[in-house]
């Protein structure tokens, strides 16, 4: 009876979908040699959308930390950056760790409030802390108060590696600014997904899903439930308070209605990953490019666009709760990135093949 | 030593005394049943026993320690394993995936040292055919099953079982009964809350009674299911 047993999370699709992965980021890193400017400032606002969204996912999809607030650390990544910049002359590409860092102190007594709130209680209480962040950063009056205020030009133009990018290309200061910034995005989003992807392959990943499915018997088969949940809440901070700074160092003007928007950050984030498939890591980078292309087409319509908007998401939430992709994963069996582990060999030799 | 010790331990909600001072003693490798009516508070005395609930008075030993206000996780990983009375299935896992969080978290080990076990549980709970199913997939049987083995893989010195045999066929009944005589033979101590008795005192050794709370008799199954106070409390006959 006693035969030897193995695991694997290889599926026959992930084989390909890797060498698919490094193809599209090689795409990508090269990009700037032959896309427009405008293409570029596309694919940074999708790269950037898309780290946000695996960042909320993460908690959400993973945690069950359904948070309304995220605009908090964006808004607080973005005026730490400022700050950084304005006030203590460090290079901007450099204030994008600030931005990081600024958003993980927040994360810290926000957690230690949220987290004594639960499910619907635990969303509010998240946009509440976010909305006392932005007017306290309103009363801010050297990064401009509620009016906002622009990175100083000297900073932007001398930052680092924007020399070398003109040259390399022979464009202008702001275009190489734009290349840099659409750079730090794909690292950004690339970094992201593999971060999560590892964690989720890892044994804590396992006792993340665990405490999503039934938190009770996740603590009585020894998962340290409480820290699982400081573990995604704190990372979740720091990448979204990254992609926070970076955002606003690409637009280089801020203010606080702007950086603490709630649509912006947190209810566009909700519904790429909603639509895109939550819980899944292939979900959100979906949801990514269905919000891109919608926000194209629709963006001559003012107003209807926000409802048609509603309309899909809600459509998508009845008709097929896990999203686009769990549609086509569950019609397919597709999986891009496996995170399920399969037991295979011993009596299941047979059956398996 | 007993392996666990409770007491003078109480527990209320608001003005209801769910536990009221209870003390026994169980001593290692034993099977005890414990029985009650409704509402007796048997489950309310696992979650006590588990970590799950914090007792407002009297005191909890196992193996010697005073685990009164130790958290569940940390309970666990001193050996102290339990089954839901309701499955509580991590739905989107694997059956494997169930244990191998149970094996790696319950004695913080890494997945290559307990993957054999894990798969050891599952030959040997029946499981190992819907081994790679979602776990939100399995019928009634199987997810009690599920509950064992999951309790099996964080290799217990303790086994708490809630109402296991539960709303199972007569036959399916006979296989779980084979199972857990199979695991209290190996000196797991096991402590098994039941109303199917004739499941429950063809394991055990010793039988508790509970009812308001309170302990009312505790011994050998035979004389305990033949004294007046269960016969009258427990069976509701008057004699």
């Amino acid at each position: 009876m006693s035969a030897t047993y193995s695991v694997t999370t290889r599926t026959k699709s992930s084989s390909i979908a890797v060498l698919l992965a490094v193809l599209s980021v090689a795409v990508l890193i090269a990009a700037p040699g032959f896309a427009a400017r405008g293409t570029i400032q596309d694919l940074f606002f999708i790269l950037t959308m898309l780290t946000l969204a695996q960042f909320w996912n993460l908690l959400a999809g993973y945690g069950g930390l359904v948070s309304v607030g995220q605009q908090a650390f964006v808004g607080l990544g973005a005026y730490a950056l400022y700050g950084a910049v304005i006030l203590g002359g460090i290079d901007p590409v450099m204030s994008i760790l600030v931005a990081g860092v600024a958003a993980l102190l927040l994360a810290v007594p926000t957690g230690f409030f949220a987290f004594r709130l639960h499910g619907a209680y635990f969303a509010i209480g998240t946009w509440v802390i976010a909305e006392v962040v932005r007017l306290s950063v309103a009363q801010w009056r050297s990064v401009g108060g509620g009016t906002g205020t622009s990175l100083p030009r000297e900073a932007l133009r001398e930052m680092v590696l924007v020399d070398w990018i003109q040259e390399l290309f022979g464009v202008r200061s702001s275009a190489a600014r734009d290349i840099l910034a659409y750079w730090i995005a794909l690292a950004l989003a690339v970094g992201t997904i593999t971060g999560i992807y590892w964690l989720l392959r890892s044994k804590r990943g396992l006792a993340l899903s665990a405490v999503r499915d039934n938190i009770e018997a996740a603590q009585s088969v020894g998962v340290d439930a409480g820290r699982m949940r400081w573990l995604v809440f704190l990372t979740s901070a720091f990448g979204t308070g990254l992609a926070g700074g970076l955002i606003y160092l690409q637009k280089a003007r801020i203010s606080p209605d702007a950086a603490f928007s709630v649509t912006d950050w947190t209810a566009y984030v909700i519904f790429i990953v909603v639509i895109g498939g939550i819980g899944t890591i292939e979900g959100p980078i979906l949801g990514v490019l269905i919000f891109f292309l919608l926000q194209n087409l629709l963006a001559d319509y003012g107003s209807w666009y926000l409802m048609i908007l509603g309309l899909i998401g809600i459509g998508v939430m009845l008709f097929a709760p896990r999203g686009l992709w769990g549609l086509i994963s569950e019609k397919t069996g597709l999986q891009l990135f496996p995170v399920r582990r399969r037991l295979v060999g011993g009596q299941l030799t047979n059956k398996e093949g | 030593m007993p392996v666990l010790s409770l007491n003078h331990v109480s527990m209320s909600f608001g003005s209801l005394t769910v536990t009221d001072d209870v003390s026994f003693e169980v001593p290692a490798g034993e099977a005890l049943g414990i029985i009650g009516p409704n509402g007796a508070g048997k489950s309310t005395l696992f979650n006590l026993i588990t970590g799950n609930l914090t007792p407002d008075a009297g005191q909890i030993h196992f193996q010697g320690h005073d685990v009164t206000r130790v958290p569940a996780m940390r309970r666990c990983l001193d050996g102290v394993g339990r089954s839901f009375q309701i499955p509580q299935p991590f739905d989107k896992l694997t059956v494997f995936e169930n244990l191998l969080v149970a094996a790696t978290h319950g004695r913080a080990r890494s997945e290559a040292e307990v993957m054999e076990d894990c798969a050891r549980v599952l030959e040997r709970t029946g499981l190992m055919p819907k081994a790679n199913a979602p776990a939100g997939s399995l019928s009634l049987l199987e997810r009690k099953r599920l509950e064992l083995a999951r309790a099996m893989a964080t290799a217990p010195k303790l086994l708490l079982l809630d109402e296991i045999a539960g709303g199972l066929t007569e036959g399916e009944c006979q296989s779980l009964v084979q199972t857990i005589r199979e695991i209290h033979a190996e000196g797991v101590t096991i402590i098994w809350i039941e109303h199917v008795l004739h499941a429950l005192t063809s394991v055990v050794e010793r039988l508790l009674v509970l009812d308001f709370g309170r302990v009312i008799g505790i011994g050998d199954p035979a004389e305990i299911m033949e004294s007046r106070e269960v016969q009258e409390i427990y069976l509701g006959i008057e004699v």
